[in-house]
């Protein structure tokens, strides 16, 4: 019985692992040779998805992208025994793109069956949680403030000064809730860890309710990631079943119940206080703050409201300490960071490293440049809310201080790369259509900046009025800022003012009228 | 309504599944939109008093969320991402194709039942953008060919 690794993850189906899988099981009968075909997560090398490794005695191996026509030929070749092939890629973890990275968070994926509760043991599951379960609650908030960690979804909050509001606010029932309404263009890692690393969130999860005292768990999870929802559910049967979700568990007389949600197509659901109301059967219309969740969330409980990543850090906090994390990063920006390359990059994928790395690493010594070929000529860092970097910035390091210095944000860590053929004042319209879209509606500036600003940008680029236009366009970019209820608003400047400001030739401007 | 006399049996079997769930509303229209494939907008008011919330109130929420539909979907539903990633790649070129190709636009269904258009803001995907799903099946990279490929598998069903 040989054991193949083909993946599970969203990505990798995109890009036909189901037909390959077939292929195995199918072509490895006809010959007679047995075997065993374990869907992991993806290792994130996305240009040679779907990959297939193979369990020998040297250790793994893997072949990719490997396509369904490729299999007889693979298998001719002697896959099954690690031989060589065009496609033979040695042991994944060897290539540089794969070793040059600090895997804390994401230290199981594509290398564990992501739904099977005892590979997650075995490969140091549960350690944190089993630490957790020794220690006061007020201990294991101390572990989350001292490792540094900051909230992943984008606004960067310490986590450990959340956590402790909720520990301090009295009340008989409170909620952890995970955010997993990841619906920035260019980001992937909550799918990847919730596809690739069920557990490690779950695990999180209660670790946070033993912190804080909160026995009741919800995953807000986005509609467009079904898989995501099947692998999650399956880990968290698993996790029932075995006594590590539920009453009592591990006989400690500790509770904490885990259920998921979905979404319903609404960008505005991963603003937390939207996401709360959404939670609740409502609209997902934004709240004011205060007061903060913290102190009056789900159902008028204390709440934390946690992203994926920030969640799925914690158990490694408890396992290693604090420190350990700390150690990693620089300045006030501690631990990893799961970076996603998107978009036009020649190669796509998740890269987790310690803050400070550099745009330009990322770009050329492991992206490899665009995908196109053409020079990259602007990155949006952070999502759709996130500005657009130039060639000029690319050597500034991975640091959320450091990208706010330049007033662009470092956000979930997603990184759309544009070549020269991507017109900017299109992007920066498409920036404004956006935000009308998927505004909640609640607040003025946000709800008809918005669409005022796709006419303002309209009039720019058809020469109307042009210089009148570009301070008008300003002018609301301003409001929008300032008087937005939340990021929403208050964020879609970033986009339009960094590509005005570093791309005014695409509005027919001149560098010293725009 | 008459269609929706057929449906309700349904709905009242889901709402009664979702009774004593804490802030059940999603989950009920999630429900009835898997079953049913939409939300007829004769259900509102029996959503309504099974929660005791206003007609308006269901109204709302079913109309503020993009992915719930009041009218019936195509047999497959194709949803193409519009956002930034996506677009690096040529994701424009790709929605006029299957507009043209489809004859019809987006939020719309071909006249023979066969498909409905949705576009979407991020699949996640982005690593192999441009991308699209049809129904569940998420596909990436997705060219003006591989689109008529996915379009003539399916219409081969």
């Amino acid at each position: 019985m040989t054991r193949l690794f083909i993946s599970r993850d969203s990505t990798a189906l995109s890009l036909g692992a189901e037909h390959v899988v077939t292929a195995f099981q199918t072509q490895a009968a006809a010959l007679g040779q047995e075997i065993e075909i374990v869907r992991n997560g993806s290792r994130g090398l996305f240009w040679l998805e779907p990959l297939v490794e193979v369990e020998t005695a040297e250790g793994r191996v893997a072949y990719g992208p490997v396509n369904p026509s490729d299999v007889s030929d693979l298998l001719a070749a002697g896959l099954l025994e690690g031989k060589q092939h065009p496609l033979f890629l040695g042991n994944i973890e060897e290539l540089a793109y794969f070793k040059d990275q600090n895997r804390l968070t994401f230290a199981r994926v594509g290398l564990t069956d992501p739904v099977d509760i005892d590979d997650y043991l075995a490969h140091d599951g549960y350690r944190g949680l089993h630490n957790a379960l020794k220690l006061q609650a007020a201990d294991i908030v101390k572990q989350v403030t001292d490792s540094g960690l900051r909230g992943r979804g984008g606004a960067a909050f310490p986590t450990g000064i959340k956590w402790n509001t909720v520990l301090n606010a009295p009340a008989e029932q409170k909620y952890i809730v995970c955010n997993a309404d990841e619906g920035d263009s260019g980001t992937f890692s909550d799918r990847m860890i919730m596809e690739g690393d069920p557990f490690v969130l779950i695990e999180g999860m209660t670790i946070a309710g033993l912190a804080v005292g909160a026995t009741q768990g919800y995953i807000y999870l986005r509609i467009e990631y079904p898989h995501a929802k099947i692998a999650l559910n399956q880990a968290i049967e698993a996790a029932y079943a075995r006594g590590y979700l539920g009453e009592n568990i591990q006989n400690s007389g500790k509770t904490f119940h885990l259920e998921v949600r979905s979404g319903a197509g609404a960008y505005i659901c991963g603003e937390e206080t939207s996401l709360l109301e959404s939670l609740e059967g409502k609209r997902g219309l934004v709240r004011f703050k205060p007061p903060l969740p913290a102190i009056v969330g789900l159902f008028g409980k204390p709440t934390i409201v946690n992203n994926v990543i920030s969640l799925a850090s914690v158990p490694i906090i408890l396992d290693k300490g604090g420190e350990y994390y700390r150690d990693y990063g620089m300045g006030r920006s501690r631990g990893t960071l799961p970076i996603q390359i998107a978009g036009n990059i020649k190669h796509p994928g998740l890269f987790e490293a310690a803050f400070g790395i550099t745009l330009r690493e990322i770009l050329y010594t492991y992206g490899g440049g665009s995908a196109s070929g053409r020079p990259i000529r602007a990155v949006q860092v952070g999502g759709p809310l996130g500005a657009y970097v130039h060639e000029g910035q690319f050597d500034t390091p991975l640091d959320y201080e450091a990208f706010a210095a330049m007033q662009a944000v470092l956000g979930h860590g997603g990184i759309v790369v544009h070549d020269d053929t991507s017109n900017m004042a299109d992007m920066a319209r498409y920036a404004m259509e956006f935000c009308v879209e998927e505004s909640c509606g609640k607040c003025t500036p946000c709800r008809i900046g918005s669409t005022r600003g796709v006419e303002v940008i309209d009039k720019i680029v058809n020469n109307i009025e042009k210089d009148k236009n570009t301070v008008l366009l300003r002018d609301l970019c301003n409001t929008m800022t300032f008087g937005s209820l939340c990021a929403m608003g208050g964020m879609t400047p970033f986009p339009v003012l960094s590509a005005l400001n570093h791309f005014p030739e695409d509005f027919g401007l001149s560098k010293d009228k725009a | 309504m008459q269609d929706y006399q057929k449906q309700r049996a349904t709905v009242l079997q889901i709402l009664e599944d979702h009774q004593s769930m804490p802030g059940n509303l999603l989950p009920i229209l999630h429900g009835i939109q898997d079953t049913l494939g939409y939300i007829h907008p004769s259900a509102i008011a029996d959503i309504a008093s099974a929660l005791q919330l206003s007609k308006a109130e269901v109204h709302g929420v079913v109309t503020f969320y993009h992915y719930f539909r009041q009218t019936p979907p195509g047999q497959h539903t194709i949803r193409i991402c519009r956002a930034e990633s996506c677009q690096s790649m040529n994701s424009k070129g790709l929605e006029a194709h299957a507009k043209q190709t489809l004859g019809i636009d987006f939020h719309e269904t071909t006249a023979d039942g066969r498909f409905s258009l949705e576009p979407v803001y991020c699949l996640g995907n982005c690593a192999c953008s441009p991308a699209m799903t049809i129904d569940d099946e998420v596909h990436g990279r997705v060219s003006s060919e591989k689109f008529d490929q996915l379009i003539a598998s399916k219409g081969a069903e």
